[in-house]
């Protein structure tokens, strides 16, 4: 018989009996120990920028200052395929095309057309066509269709949780912390205390529980500078924990700043190396688990084509999404590719979205994850089905 | 005895009780708060000796002319061998925003002594809504630090009781929110400056528009997201107020907080938003836009929303927001008026609990009802750095967030909860549990928060009991 850390609270009736769990507990067998990591970076990041189509003939043209040099030249592209080619300063992901473990999907987005950040994100993150269309995340209505039993599966890095990971099951959570830890019996009489407020309670039992499963893994970490947001820390910790053997699986971090309105250049050059350095993190500290992992990066949505006038970009729609890890077919561009110029843009000024976001999702869930594909579409991403799955693009093992 | 609205006129619509406040309140809540609007709102003497923006400016235009870009100057790939901004420029540009955190420090925590001293907490809470409604944030070190204080002073103070319209124009004419969100350097393509550009040294100028500010105007300030507005509205808003700028020589005369018009940067033509068009070619195109937008029903309603969603709960309800509404309607946008009618309703009155504090208000409540004298500079905007709540720091120009969903989660409750415990350990003697859980919570208390409160082994645990009450952490 196994004993869970619920049916333990329950007898004993006092929650700092979590905080002192033995290690040695039986927990359940891990439901997967794939891995899905999604890194959102909020603000609408230039995906022209990221991965240039040098080759096309417009590039240059409507890019103009933006526009990266042709691989080889001073400041040219990394080349990935002879058409399109990573910014140089995406020092982290050129090696992982090459070695077959960076796949990107450009000029994609998810349904939604507006150009307005808030709208954009809470689309991407609610997994339904409508923003505010439902409360709950699609990566947490996902996690209900794992089988974890006790494992809390899923696991939200940095101080707030994302919409994403917002739902019915919980997650574990994690945050860097420079301030003292309150004593175990202290907690205890808070505890009672909240028993007249639902809301505190939960939180408070979510945060006792997150704690210990954090023990031994991610301790000190973030004291020296707490109030750094920095992706590398989170990434460190997201790495960390889920390599445990009855750790999390499905994580999600998030990253803010990528809405370069003004002096595109310097902004991105600071974001792509914090983006390199979480990266970097995230995979050295997977360690064996990255060959089972696999990292979606996304943004609400690109960027105008063209420059505007204060040598940046506008809110624009098609962006892209980095797909990175072990169990990816890496090494490709997949996906359609509407091409710069005037007439194949996007109401004249953005990159097309001829890609959809969820197309990918779904693929990882289904492929990666082994979800159901009929629980998906109508759990997870309703109303979908013309967002159609890409075939090639997960390792099989 | 200390009633229920007594309670919630302190926390609610005010900063939190300070000791003994409560019984001032007492038998007179709404009264005690509409007391405190006064359409004179003279800046509080914390604040009046900080620097002006005239001075920031001065400072900030005479560092760029001395070689330091800045920011907003990013290079280009392709001119990025060029070796541009010389060592003693960058030198002077780091020297320089040594100089300005400092300031920046010494802004944000008189602004926040402020807000602990403050015996107009409703006032002092309007500042602060009105602040995170027109959000300017060094989130990314956009903007120079101390210009944030200064532009809550110059254009939110004045008119927390006043006029929406005065309140929207200031904001949109003030340096910080025009560096903020990018306005200052916009320019129509066909303006002269963008055809004829001035500068020999061969750098490649920026030249055309920049839709950033529109585009929030409409969205974040004004009407709202679903207010009715197009991409076309956002481009042609966005020419209509090309042009203003601040600082810089000749173009028409300053105006207020060192704005100017700059109508070489303008661009020229008719241009139509929502419907109007626009075509004096001067500054009044963008005030008359503005006039517009503030007493467009969209905005009515994305006002009254926010408001009650502030002072109600999370999930505001119908009736409420209809009401605020149509007094904002029908006033034009008066806030002295909106404010009392928010105090007015009854639905602000039902449920003590029905908000949860920010970590910002957290940190000011606590403050104000520990009578412990000034808190310590370094510690408290520590603490606010670690609540994840620093003072113009929000992720993006919507502000902070408003509903509990996005503060009260595992860790950030946790980190609330550390806070607490150590505030409790580190307090001098004269902070009597009793006499804090009477000043505080103790008129709605639970029985398990009296309970365990009262049974707590020491008086600093009793104390850090109350403060991370559920009572306490709501208003």
């Amino acid at each position: 018989m196994k004993i869970s850390r619920r049916d333990l609270l329950k007898t004993a009736g006092s929650a700092s009996v979590l905080a002192s769990a033995s290690p040695g507990l039986v927990f359940a067998a891990a439901p997967t120990n794939k891995r899905f990591v999604t890194i959102i970076l909020r603000g609408g990041m230039d995906a022209l920028t990221a991965v240039a189509p040098y080759a096309d003939p417009n590039y240059a043209r409507l890019r103009s200052f933006l526009s990266l040099g042709k691989p080889g030249e001073t400041n040219g592209a990394i080349d990935l395929n002879g058409y399109f080619g990573l910014d140089p300063r995406l020092t982290a992901l050129a090696p992982l095309y090459k070695k077959g473990e960076l796949a990107i999907l450009h000029a994609a987005t998810t349904n939604y057309r507006g150009r307005s950040h808030f709208d954009g994100q809470n689309v991407l993150e609610n997994g339904t066509p409508k923003p505010y269309g439902v409360d709950s995340g699609w990566l947490n209505r996902s996690l209900a269709l794992m089988n974890a039993g006790e494992q809390r599966i899923g696991l939200s890095v940095g101080h707030a949780v994302p919409l994403m990971m917002r739902g019915k099951t919980d997650v574990q959570t994690w945050a860097p912390s420079a301030l003292p830890k309150a004593e175990g019996d202290f907690l205890d009489r808070l505890m009672r205390v909240y028993e007249s407020d639902p809301v505190f309670e939960h939180a408070l039992k979510q945060a006792m529980k997150s704690a210990a499963l954090s023990a031994g893994v991610t301790d000190g970490m973030g004291k020296v500078n707490a109030r750094s947001t920095s992706l590398k820390i989170m990434a460190e910790a997201a790495g960390k924990l889920l390599t445990k053997s009855n750790g999390p699986r499905v994580a999600v971090i998030e990253s803010g700043g990528w809405d370069t309105h003004a002096g595109q250049h310097l902004l991105l050059t600071n974001k792509l190396k914090e983006l390199n350095e979480g990266l970097e993190a995230l995979q050295q500290h997977l360690g064996e688990a990255w060959r089972e992992t696999v990292i979606v990066v996304v943004s609400e949505f690109g960027r105008t084509v063209a420059a505007n006038g204060t040598r940046g970009t506008d809110h624009g729609t098609g962006g892209l999404a980095f797909i990175l890890g072990g169990s990816v077919k890496g090494g490709q561009i997949i996906g359609k590719w509407p091409g710069l110029d005037e007439k194949h843009q996007f109401q004249g000024r953005d990159l097309a979205p001829v890609n959809d976001y969820r197309s990918l999702f779904k693929t990882v869930l289904h492929e990666h994850l082994g979800l159901d594909e009929g629980k998906i579409e109508d759990a997870i991403f309703p109303d979908s089905r013309t967002a159609q799955m890409f075939s090639g693009l997960i390792r099989k093992v | 005895m200390i009633s229920k609205d007594a309670f919630i006129a302190a926390n609610r619509f005010g900063l939190g009780p300070l000791p003994l406040e409560l019984g001032v309140i007492g038998k007179n809540p709404r009264g005690w708060l509409k007391r405190q609007i006064s359409v004179e709102q003279k800046t509080p003497s914390l604040l009046q000796n900080l620097p002006k923006v005239s001075e920031i400016m001065q400072t900030y235009v005479r560092n760029r002319q001395m070689g330091n870009r800045g920011q907003n100057r990013g290079q280009g790939n392709r001119q990025s061998g060029g070796g541009q901004g010389s060592g003693g420029g960058r030198r002077s540009g780091n020297s320089f925003r040594q100089q300005q955190g400092q300031n920046y420090v010494d802004s944000v925590y008189s602004r926040t002594l402020n807000m602990i001293q403050t015996p107009a907490p409703f006032a002092e809470h309007m500042v602060k809504f009105w602040s995170n409604h027109f959000t300017v944030s060094n989130a990314s070190r956009k903007i120079v630090g101390p210009i944030a204080v200064a532009y809550e002073t110059d254009t939110i103070r004045p008119h927390i009781f006043g006029n929406f319209e005065d309140m929207l124009i200031a904001v949109a004419q003030h340096p910080t929110m025009l560096i903020y969100l990018d306005n200052h350097i916009s320019m129509g393509e066909k303006s002269q400056m963008a055809l004829n550009p001035r500068g020999g040294d061969g750098r490649a100028r920026a030249r055309g528009l920049n839709e950033n500010l529109a585009r929030e105007i409409l969205e974040l300030h004004t009407l709202g997201v679903n207010g009715g507005y197009t991409q076309t509205d956002v481009r042609e808003f966005a020419k209509i107020i090309t042009g203003w700028s601040f600082g810089g020589r000749g173009g028409g005369p300053e105006g207020p907080n060192g704005f100017r018009f700059k109508r070489w940067f303008h661009e020229p033509g008719p241009k139509t938003l929502l419907g109007r068009t626009y075509d004096s070619g001067t500054v009044n195109d963008g005030l008359d836009a503005l006039k517009f937008l503030a007493h467009h029903p969209s905005t009515a309603k994305f006002v009254a929303t926010k408001l009650v969603r502030h002072f109600v709960a999370d999930d505001p309800p119908a009736a409420a927001i209809k009401k605020i509404e149509r007094v904002f309607t029908e006033s034009k946008g008066n806030l002295a008026k909106v404010s009392a009618a928010l105090i007015d309703l009854e639905e602000a009155w039902q449920s003590p609990f029905s908000k949860t504090k920010t970590p910002y208000e957290l940190v000011l409540s606590t403050y104000r009802a520990l009578d412990i004298g000034e808190p310590d500079k370094r510690g408290i905007l520590q603490t606010l750095s670690e609540l994840q709540q620093f003072p113009f720091k929000a992720s993006s120009p919507a502000g902070w967030p408003d509903v509990a969903k996005e503060w009260l989660n595992p860790e950030t409750l946790m980190r609330r909860i550390e806070w607490t415990r150590a505030l409790a350990a580190k307090l001098p003697r004269s902070v009597k549990p009793e006499e804090l859980f009477a000043d505080t919570i103790g008129a709605v208390a639970s029985k398990q928060t009296k309970f365990w409160v009262k049974a707590a082994p020491s008086a600093e645990e009793a104390i850090a009991l109350i403060l991370a009450s559920p009572e306490f952490q709501r208003r």
